[in-house]
């Protein structure tokens, strides 16, 4: 079975790691109430969707 | 043959999946909108919205289509008097779901997912509060 000749240097481990990244979430302004809030969904601080009050809000 | 007829499984044994279903769509026709999860939601929207179907039919053979699903008269009574003629004039897309957001306990996302424009029998109740004891018998 083939097997790895030499240990993985920490340097070259590192090097593969560079490409794991976080990606910033997409966020909108609430035509609402001008709070940032998340694309497609009702507006967590004043629960408006597309002009209409879906839902009470929380805070 | 099943190709492409996909259903979400939610996690659930078959019968597990279809109780759940049911008991989501009681909760509809009682309160008319609710909150669960995104993928329930999206899931509920094939089983109301048949009910609806069977509804605007409204002959006795839908009504009891109807009740192997909800289990229970009353609500079928509502979904036949009250739910489906509101939607006599729209053919299909009687539910529509709204995102939330995130729950705080476990990170699931959350939906809400109603009748469109649906009108509560708040005031036919008033007006006419024997209707629904009455109509049992007919049915069966």
């Amino acid at each position: 079975m083939a097997l790895p000749k030499r240990k993985k240097s920490k340097s070259r481990r590192d090097k593969g790691r560079t490409h794991w990244k976080l990606t910033a979430p997409t966020v909108v302004k609430c035509p609402q109430c001008d709070e940032p809030k998340l694309p497609h969904r009702a507006c967590p601080s004043c629960g408006f969707y597309k002009g209409r009050a879906v839902i009470s809000a929380k805070a | 043959m099943r190709h492409r007829k996909k259903v979400a499984k939610l996690g659930r044994t078959a019968s597990h999946r279809k109780a759940l279903l049911a008991n989501l769509a009681k909760s509809m026709i009682i309160h008319g909108k609710i909150k669960t999860t995104d993928a329930k939601a999206k899931e509920l929207r094939r089983v109301v919205e048949r009910l609806i179907t069977f509804g605007k039919k409204g002959t006795v053979h839908t009504n009891r289509q109807a009740f192997r699903v909800l289990q229970d008269r009353k609500l079928v009574n509502t979904l036949f008097e009250h739910i489906a003629p509101q939607y006599a004039d729209r053919n299909g897309g009687y539910t529509r779901i709204v995102k939330l957001g995130f729950r705080d306990n476990d990170c699931a996302p959350v939906s809400l997912i109603e009748l469109v424009d649906y009108k509560f029998p708040e005031e036919a109740k008033k007006a006419k509060p024997k209707k629904k004891t009455e109509e049992p018998e007919q049915n069966n």
